[in-house]
């Protein structure tokens, strides 16, 4: 973990690569080769899969917004990679990470963005509003800083029913400014709840960088005021985010205790693919980022050197990442729509259980 | 029967179901150690304990989505605001979170929450404390708005609504907290969405629900005995789900209707009751829909002129005897 103190101008603090010690981290040191390809292969499964889905957009199939994950990929699946039978994940509108991260398959989250019937949430959600609560997964959602409460509520939940359990609420850097997330953060610590927040901090909220939207040095240190612990971590290396994760996760499901991390990243794509990326920051930057801290480059490298990766099985790795998000596009394309009639289900609970409804009167209006 | 007042109403709802269920969890400010601004969940604490009767800060947005997020998974939470006007703060939980979360889920998740407290003005307290939400909730797919006027619906009501799967707005009147009504002993349950003929008449219909159901009640009283005019009156208790057979069922008797709501007039409640009447029973109607609504403006606060604002008996009788 390294501890952030200054940030001048927009350059955010140098984060000091901790690989060398994450790795040696028991949640790391007892990963074997199968663990550590599989955080590999996830991190490039997602890559792959948000490059299709932006090839899709570009071919005009999806609505909407699509906000890609691209450059982020370790710190969803170093995160997710953590979880336990009762730790459950809730984040942002940037949410294809995090869902492919918790196991989703691929095929119903193409789906989903083409807006059609087999998609995750049968194609009411689109792509800001990914769910699978089978997998402790509560979204994908749409206003800044809205799900965080609702993470803190999965935190008292997994506290209620007395489960060794913790709630990661991921947000971004930009979040960090709502009232409701502070008013989360005094509720989590003033009650101990094991609730983690997550700031994946890629240096912007769209075109407007930390410098400019947020007071002090720190978005994490913030946890201060509330008495909460707190950590910084460099999201260009899985097992620094693990490392660091693990301890949090450690801490709140034994004695449940919130926290937060904000988790040092870029986002490589504009805030939304259809938005212009030019006037807020240099292309240089970009491919600086792109050349000297792209996370799946940089664990290829760190489990090459290992011993645990070669080249064959990067292009098998890769070459199935490929196929698999080439046939969720054509799951998706093949896939119907929903029919106006699906319109008005999945709306109240009682009425998608007619046999159950005890309520009378009308539940629609024309 | 036991006659109780409508504050004592809610409490045994509030105290039978935290019996009943033990996911059931009431959470809001002061509805602990200091037994409730209005006293609605006194000797809970005291009985139940601080895992089940919590005293949340003043942070509507934060605790509201908190109790969302809590529902998800199971846990059963009755929120109360201390007024349904803080609402505003907490608005994006309730309308995004609550209210969305299943469709945007494609039905993966349900929201079993109840949200309550009181919605009135008549109190003195100005315009940022009297606001009567209801219409703006109901607008929303997805919730289930409840207004109950008196002890028994309030009790029964507010039993379903715990029990419901899906988010429940619950408003009560801080104006009718002290008044009495026969409710039973034995355990009974109120659905929801269904309406109540409060009184039976043969002229004119009124529908109403919450306070001005009770001022209507009055008003007919006064019609019935000054003016020889027959009214029912026809109680809401729930805005949605809606009981419009029973509005239509009323106005195919008496061919005449007067909705009468404390609400500011525009896309009001009772506007969504005359479109649906005109539109299923025009041919039953001898004369044009009207209604009396709160006058439109920002609460007041002078004492005597708020009580013109808002229907009231003499208003009521007036517009009856204009609905001709
Ligand atoms: C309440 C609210 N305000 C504004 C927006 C529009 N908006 C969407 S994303 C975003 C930037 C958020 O940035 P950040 O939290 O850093 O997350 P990132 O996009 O970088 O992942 C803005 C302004 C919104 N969705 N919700
Ligand atoms: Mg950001």
């Amino acid at each position: 973990m390294s501890k952030k103190t200054t940030a001048e101008a927009d350059k955010k603090p140098e984060n000091t690569a901790t690989g060398e010690s994450s790795v040696n981290a028991p949640i790391n040191a007892s990963l074997n080769a199968e663990g550590r390809i599989e955080l590999y292969r996830k991190m490039v499964r997602i890559r792959r899969f948000e490059e299709r889905s932006l090839r899709a957009y570009q071919a005009k199939k999806i609505g909407g917004f699509l906000h890609l994950y691209i450059g982020q990929e370790a710190v969803a699946v170093g995160c997710c990679s953590l979880m336990g039978p009762d730790d459950h994940v809730i984040t942002a509108y940037r949410d294809h990470g995090h869902a492919i991260a918790v196991g989703m398959d691929t095929k119903p989250l193409m789906a989903e963005l083409f807006g059609k019937v087999t998609g995750c949430s049968k194609g009411k959600g689109g792509s800001m509003h990914y769910f699978d609560p089978s997998r402790n997964y509560w979204g994908g959602h749409g206003i800044v800083g809205g799900q965080i409460p609702l993470g803190t509520g999965l935190a008292y939940a997994i506290k209620y029913q007395g489960k060794k359990g913790a709630a990661m609420a991921f947000m971004g850097d930009g979040a960090v400014n709502q009232g409701a997330v502070h008013e989360a953060f005094n509720l989590a610590a003033l009650w101990d709840l094991p609730c983690i927040f997550v700031i994946e901090n890629n240096r912007y909220s769209m075109g407007t960088s930390q410098r400019r939207s947020s007071a002090g040095t720190s978005l994490a240190q913030r946890a201060e005021a509330y008495g909460m612990a707190w950590a910084t971590c460099n999201g260009h290396d899985v097992y620094d985010v693990r490392a660091t994760m693990d301890r949090f996760l450690t801490a709140a499901r034994e004695n449940s205790k919130p926290g937060v991390v904000e988790i040092d990243t870029y986002r490589y794509r504009g805030h939304s693919v259809a938005d212009p990326d030019k006037t807020y920051r240099t292309r240089d930057e970009i491919e600086d980022y792109q050349r000297t801290k792209d996370p799946i480059t940089l664990f290829q490298q760190t489990l090459l050197k290992e011993g645990v990766l070669n080249q064959e099985l990067i292009e098998k790795i890769d070459g199935e990442a490929r196929a698999e998000a080439d046939q969720a596009a054509d799951f998706a394309e093949a896939s119907p729509f929903p029919t106006p009639e699906d319109i008005q289900k999945d709306v109240y609970w009682e009425a998608d259980n007619p046999e159950q409804r005890k309520s009378e009167g009308r539940l629609f209006f024309e | 029967m036991p006659v109780i007042t409508y504050r004592e109403a809610v409490r045994h709802a509030l105290a039978e179901e935290l019996e009943r269920d033990p996911n059931v969890v009431v959470m809001g400010e002061e509805v602990a150690q200091f037994n409730g601004a209005y006293k609605v969940t006194e000797g809970l604490l005291a009985r139940f304990g601080p895992k089940r009767i919590v005293d949340t800060p003043i942070s509507e947005a934060g605790f509201i989505g908190m109790g969302v997020g809590a529902s998800m998974l199971g846990v059963r939470p009755v929120m109360e605001l201390m007024f349904w006007s803080f609402y505003s703060v907490a608005f994006d939980q309730i309308l995004n979170n609550a209210a969305n979360v299943r469709y945007m889920s494609g039905g993966q998740i349900n929201v079993p929450i109840v949200i309550r407290g009181p919605a009135n003005g008549g109190t003195n307290v100005g315009a940022t404390h009297s606001h009567t939400p209801e219409n703006v909730l109901a607008n929303h797919p997805g919730v289930k708005v409840v207004v109950p006027a008196t002890p028994y619906d309030a009790k029964g009501l507010l039993k379903s609504a715990i029990r419901d799967n899906d988010p429940v707005m619950f408003l009560e009147n801080t104006m009718l907290y002290g008044d009495k009504g026969e409710v039973p002993e034995e355990e009974y349950l109120i659905p929801l969405g269904k309406a109540d003929v409060k009184r039976q008449g043969t002229d004119l219909t009124i529908v109403s629900y919450g306070r001005a159901a009770i001022h209507s009640l009055k008003a007919a009283e006064e019609l019935q005995s000054q003016h020889g005019l027959s009214v029912e009156v026809v109680d809401l208790r729930s805005i949605r789900p809606l009981d419009i057979d029973t509005v239509l069922a009323s106005v195919r008797r008496t061919h005449r209707l007067l909705i009468v709501e404390e609400q500011k007039p525009f896309c009001s409640v009772g506007s969504q009751i005359a479109f649906m009447v005109q539109k299923e029973a025009f041919d039953e109607l001898d004369a044009p829909i009207n209604r009396l609504a709160t006058i439109d403006a920002p609460a007041i606060y002078s004492p005597p002129v708020e009580v013109e604002q808002l229907p009231n008996p003499a208003r009521i009788v007036k517009a009856a005897l204009a609905t001709r």
